[in-house]
């Protein structure tokens, strides 16, 4: 097998692998921009992919799953959303709280109903969202180089994916491109004077609670009805926290959230397959190594050594109207 | 919003409402537990008899308590300078590295081994502490973000050294050599077999001890002492501590690294006091445990070891409930550590306002 083939099989487990971390990380960067910090994204993510593979084992339906999942997900972003927002609580106190109770709540169902450690039955193929193969598939796959990036790369994903995919040009439009979105983004830069314009801190900040809630739910979704076939305690193995990583490696733009993404994605395609390996000259990389290079990188970034990371300058602290 | 909260009463605010709070907690807990199908009553029963019904279980009650004083203690004092720690898990596995490195190499004589390996272990704690507290203070990071980021890198570099260099090799599981005899805290059992006391076999160690010693060490420090004047002058105001001369951001570094150490005494208590060798994830996400039990205790070290206690008693009572009680996993602790954190403090005003309402009323009542 030629370099370009392996290239391109990397590739495509990189686009699977950077999938729930493409939608958790826009969920925060919604959440985020409108001032709400939000380090619970991993907390929702199980929450997602426990309740869609839940709804799917008792309807035999990927998309009820799917509903349930992001349902499910608004509920507990609507909490954190409750705390930050009207109770004004210590953001990153309210996110630990979610983290803990979603982790423990799926898992404590799940084998309250199945009695399997709280793993759900494995759902058959009619219940899991399954690869589409694009059109003319056969004509452009014939074409060297650009046939198999279409036909390896590009076609034979699930409708999540593509979706997904689908978020980053939406969510850049809807941040720079509309009323609500300018808005957003003020009310996660100066509050006050959005307030001061006459529209609610309160709603706007909600709304982006939500759709943050949507976005992380459908990550969820993907790990369990999309990319697996079950849900199992901790599925989520921290993508919610290097979702967050890369938010901040992004600085908060969705664009470059995507290209982090992919980086990320493809970081964990590469330790995958590098088990072991051994590159001339360096002898046996580590896979830990690898592993934790998104983190690694981000603290060199947040340290300011590459760029300075600058959050939106409201974020985490609540509003409180003049009395 | 409404008119401005009047405060409430001294006792009210130290007492009345961290405890509504934490009742809230627990009653939540106790519909999840009627919801799953189960008596939560005969629940609390099988709970409290399994962590204080014998000495084994109270044994390991306070084991685990040892762990979360540590913690908690780590978490807490942070809170004062106003800074969130979540890697105290990450520190205290970088703790038992420390330990250990100790205990295999360093060939020192009897039990001055434990007594070079215990500081050692708050060292390499503090050690990892201080890069996020540097980059906090100096270089303005959230020490939120790179402390989350520090607890993945410190899985990925411990599982590289326990996989590839430290391990046993004669053992396929990632753990290393046992430590010689005089590098471990010794247990209570041993001790009190020689003056005829029956204590059973549980891996209760002296670590309770000095984990109460820390408390009281952390008491001095923070209310008793000029460093913790400015500790919590940072935490409440920093730009009024520099106008009284206090550094903000040396105290930053000197709190995470204060922080960082505490968080090394849940490597003593696990690997130096049970374990007696260091093992793969031996933290156990206790670190995180050391959030509620922080914010429950309300930073203060007093509350701190009732709260460690109460949550020794949910994870030994848990594990002798999950026994009886199959469909209510271990999980569950989790939730309830998840409720505590979320009423006692995310929405720790929730009920503040209905008592101070009713409050209010009662004691604006005309006297009859």
């Amino acid at each position: 097998m030629g370099w370009f083939d392996s290239l391109v099989i990397i590739s495509d487990s990189a686009v699977r692998l950077a999938v729930p971390l493409i939608l958790a990380c826009l969920a925060g960067l919604w959440s985020e921009r409108s001032g709400v910090v939000d380090i619970g994204l991993e907390g929702k993510m199980l929450t997602g992919a426990f309740a869609a593979a839940a709804v799917a084992v008792f309807t035999g339906s990927a998309w009820l799953g799917l509903l349930g999942g992001v349902a499910a997900s608004i509920v507990v972003s609507l909490i954190h959303g409750y705390a930050s927002i009207d109770q004004r609580a210590n953001q990153i106190v309210s996110g630990t709280a979610i983290n803990m109770v979603c982790d423990g709540m799926t898992a404590l169902i799940g084998n309250a109903i199945w009695s399997q450690g709280g793993r759900t039955p494995q759902l058959p193929d009619s219940a899991l969202f399954a690869s589409l193969t694009l059109p003319f598939v056969n004509e452009i796959g014939a074409i060297p180089i650009i046939g198999d990036l279409y036909r390896n790369l590009l076609s034979g994903h699930d409708i999540v994916t593509y979706f997904a995919f689908l978020c980053v040009p939406l969510t850049y439009w809807a941040l720079y491109s509309t009323r609500f979105g300018l808005r957003l983004r003020a009310v996660g830069e100066n509050p006050a004077a959005v307030d001061t314009a006459g529209i609610s801190v309160r709603a706007l900040r909600y709304s982006a609670v939500i759709i943050c809630g949507v976005l992380v739910g459908l990550s969820g979704v993907y790990l369990s009805i999309a990319q697996a076939a079950y849900f199992q305690p901790h599925m989520s193995a921290g993508k919610g926290f290097i979702a967050l990583a890369a938010l901040v490696f992004a600085k908060w733009r969705p664009w470059p959230a995507l290209a982090t993404c992919l980086l990320f994605g493809f970081l964990d395609a590469v330790s995958i397959r590098m088990q072991g390996a051994v590159i001339p000259g360096l002898g046996e990389v580590p896979v830990q190594a690898i592993q934790a290079l998104p983190y690694v990188l981000t603290v060199v970034l947040l340290a300011g050594f590459i760029g300075k990371a600058i959050p939106p300058k409201a974020s985490g602290v609540p509003y409180v109207k003049e009395r | 919003m409404s008119t401005p909260l009047k405060p409430l009463p001294a006792w009210a605010d130290v007492a009345l409402i961290p405890l509504i709070n934490v009742t809230a907690a627990f009653v939540i807990s106790g519909l999840v537990v009627l919801a799953i199908g189960e008596n939560p009553i005969e629940a609390v029963k099988i709970l409290i008899g399994g962590a204080l019904g014998d000495l084994e279980g109270l044994g390991y009650t306070l084991f685990y308590a040892t762990s979360f004083i540590f913690t908690g203690l780590a978490v807490a004092i942070c809170f004062h300078a106003g800074l969130f720690n979540i890697g105290v898990d990450g520190q205290a596995y970088l703790g038992g590295l420390g330990a250990a490195l100790v205990c295999l190499y360093l060939p020192l004589p009897g039990y001055s081994l434990v007594i070079v390996a215990i500081p050692a272990a708050a060292l390499f704690g503090a050690a990892f502490a201080a890069i996020p507290g540097y980059l906090q203070a100096k270089r303005d990071s959230h020490i939120v973000i790179t402390t989350i980021m520090f607890n993945y890198i410190a899985s990925a570099l411990m599982g590289y050294l326990l996989v590839n260099t430290l391990r046993n090799p004669k053992q396929m599981n990632p753990e290393t050599l046992p430590f010689p005899r005089g590098g471990t805290v010794p247990q209570l059992f041993e001790l009190l077999k020689p003056l005829g006391i029956v204590w059973p076999d549980t891996p209760l160690n002296l670590s309770f001890f000095l984990a109460l010693a820390a408390a009281v060490f952390v008491w001095v420090l923070i209310w008793r002492t000029r460093l913790g004047y400015e500790i919590r002058a940072v935490g409440v105001n920093p730009t009024a501590a520099v106008y009284g001369g206090v550094s903000p951001s040396r105290i930053v570094i000197i709190t995470t690294l204060l922080s960082g150490a505490l968080a090394g005494g849940l490597a003593v208590n696990v690997i130096l006091g049970s374990e007696h060798r260091l093992v793969l994830e031996f933290t156990a996400g206790f670190g995180f445990v050391g959030i509620a039990v922080a914010l429950m205790g309300r930073a203060h070290p007093v509350g701190i070891v009732l709260a460690a206690i109460l949550f020794g008693v949910l994870y030994q009572g848990g594990a002798e409930l999950a026994f009886d009680m199959p469909r209510i996993s271990r999980d569950m602790i989790v939730v309830i550590q998840g409720l505590v954190v979320l009423f006692a403090g995310a929405l720790e005003h929730l009920f503040r306002r209905p008592v101070a309402a009713l409050l209010a009323r009662r004691i604006s009542q005309p006297p009859i």
